[in-house]
């Protein structure tokens, strides 16, 4: 039913390694992006106009640098900074060069993500708080962050899924991954059924990511009873 | 004690400025249960947010126990804010802990050691009547379950003050009647001052001793609540108190009396006795009587028969038995 082609790469595990990279380059660039992301968030939230703590000038900046790095295509974006991703790592090829890119990439993104769940934050809930004696550093880490936490993962598994599809696109110069299996054996040797099913294999991924956030988010919950 | 002196507030806007307070002056003494009253937007919420600073005063000054908060350096404020309990409207629990947590969090903030923390939120879910729903989350419990626990939060750093914003105004009239009576015995047993802010007469009515009317930003009236209900001076003071005092105007052209009641025992049976004496039946068309401390005060309108001896009977019973009445024509 399947090709020779496919019976090869599974017998050698050229699949399952893809499976694997998939996986890996998705799973440690979101941390990543995280470990930027969510301090730049925070920031933004934080500083807005009717943040806790307002920064005009400072919030306005980094709002724009976001911007810039959100605006500009991935695929470019990912070209652009090889010399950067030599830089951090050492070289422009191979799964640790992309996981460079990844993370600029969706980093500002997962920056968005924060801001946006942060600020969902009941006004009032910090307005009592405050009314407690409660500093603005510790409202971030004891009411802002606790509070927005369904939310934030929700935002996670949307930031996890939009990297997993950037890693396809490293693929294309010099990552790993299932993008990169699709291209090199299905689209330029014309095997179609390796594109299907690196297509059906990544949904496969995805559906699994979006099942276990989503529960997840349902136990960590409070407000659903 | 809390003194606010010549306190204004304005708010910068993109339509220009806008007053929310002007020329404020109060005190409040220890251990009273002080309210502020005012319809919506009369500034009364920018008010009780200038005592803790969550609104910084435009100028003016606010001074608790002698201490000005205004020029506090940010970190003593923080500290002095642990003293000020508050409860809100919207009670504002963090839905994210639960019960007993939420009681723990102003404490954890103060830096009180866990157990202690632990140990005193319990005493208060006592206190409040949830020491059963400890485990429970916020969206697991009623309206007036959340403002016990909220109270229950604002307790726990032993503070001198509460400030209650609206406080019962997102719930139903048994409940409220519950919380008020809960903030009463709290002002009792533990000798709290409480602030209340509210827009209903009948909240005031039932726990304060001193109360300002606030209208249009200024203080227009303020003193003991018995004071001010008998004799309410301001327009906005009537308004409040005396309410649909004109509604009646629409009623039919018969011989009607008003009758005031302006401090008489409120246990005789005024109406009940003329009727009986005069052997003339009254109809009562519109009454709004309210019992302090004992007196009755308010207003009641009366239709009287269209027989000119029976309304000379009524009117010859009033005088002698020196009841304050006006006729309506």
């Amino acid at each position: 039913m399947f090709s020779e082609m496919f019976q090869k790469l599974w017998a050698n595990g050229v699949i399952q390694m893809g499976i694997w990279e998939t996986i890996y380059m998705t799973l440690i660039s979101t941390v990543f992006s995280y470990g930027i992301g969510l301090p730049l968030g925070l920031l933004l939230a934080v500083t807005d106009k009717d943040g806790i703590h307002p920064k005009p000038v400072l919030n306005r900046a980094v709002g724009i640098a976001v911007n810039i790095f959100r605006s500009i295509p991935f695929v470019i974006l990912m070209v652009a900074m090889l010399p950067v991703a030599k830089f951090v790592v050492g070289t422009s090829l191979g799964n640790q060069a992309m996981i460079v890119t990844l993370v600029i990439a969706a980093a500002p993104y997962v920056a968005r993500m924060v801001e946006s769940s942060i600020k969902e934050v009941d006004a009032g809930v910090i307005e009592a708080a405050q009314a407690m004696g409660t500093s603005s550093f510790k409202i971030v880490y004891k009411v802002l962050i606790p509070e927005a936490k369904p939310s934030l993962i929700i935002g996670s598994v949307i930031s996890m899924v939009t990297i997993l599809g950037y890693s396809a696109m490293a693929g294309t110069i010099g990552g790993g991954g299932l993008g990169q299996i699709a291209i090199t054996y299905g689209y330029q040797r014309y095997n179609n059924d390796i594109i299907w099913i690196c297509v059906v294999l990544t949904i496969l991924i995805v559906q699994i990511i979006q099942e276990v956030g989503t529960r997840i988010t349902h136990k960590t919950d409070k407000r659903i009873s | 004690m809390i003194e606010i002196k010549k306190l204004n507030k304005s708010f910068q806007t993109a339509n220009g400025t806008i007053v929310a307070l002007s020329d404020i002056n109060l005190t409040i003494e220890d251990g009273e249960i002080f309210g502020i009253i005012g319809l919506s937007g009369a500034g009364k919420s920018t008010l009780v947010r200038c005592i803790n600073l969550l609104e910084s005063p435009t100028s003016g000054e606010v001074i608790l126990d002698g201490k000005s908060l205004t020029d506090l350096p940010r970190k003593e404020l923080l500290k002095t804010r642990q003293s000020i309990g508050m409860i809100f409207q919207g009670f504002n629990l963090l839905t994210q802990r639960n019960i007993l947590q939420n009681v723990c969090y102003p404490l954890e903030i103060a830096g009180v050691k866990k157990q202690d923390a632990v140990k005193r939120a319990k005493e208060l879910l006592e206190i409040v009547g949830l020491a059963d729903r400890m485990k429970s989350y916020p969206s697991q419990l009623s309206g007036g379950q959340k403002q016990r626990v909220a109270i229950a939060r604002a307790l726990a750093t032993n503070p001198k003050y509460i400030l209650c914003d609206e406080a019962t105004s997102a719930l139903d009239p048994n409940t409220t009647q519950s919380i008020l009576d809960l903030l009463k015995e709290i002002n009792q047993t533990m000798g709290v001052t409480v602030i209340v802010i509210t827009h209903e007469m009948k909240l005031i009515d039932q726990i304060c001793d001193r109360v300002a009317v606030i209208d249009n930003s200024r203080i227009a009236e303020y003193g003991l609540v018995s004071d001010v209900f008998t004799n309410p001076q301001s327009k906005i003071a009537k308004e409040l108190i005396l309410p649909k005092a004109n509604s009646t105007e629409s009623v039919v052209g018969e011989k009607r009396l008003r009758i005031i009641f302006d401090g008489e025992a409120s246990n005789k049976p005024v109406i009940a006795n003329l009727v009986l004496d005069c052997q003339v039946p009254v109809n009562i068309m519109f009454a709004d009587t309210r019992d302090i401390d004992g007196r009755a005060y308010g207003q009641m309108l009366l239709q009287l028969p269209d027989d000119a001896r029976q309304q000379e009977r009524v009117l010859s019973y009033l005088k002698t038995n020196k009841i304050t009445f006006s006729q309506e024509e």
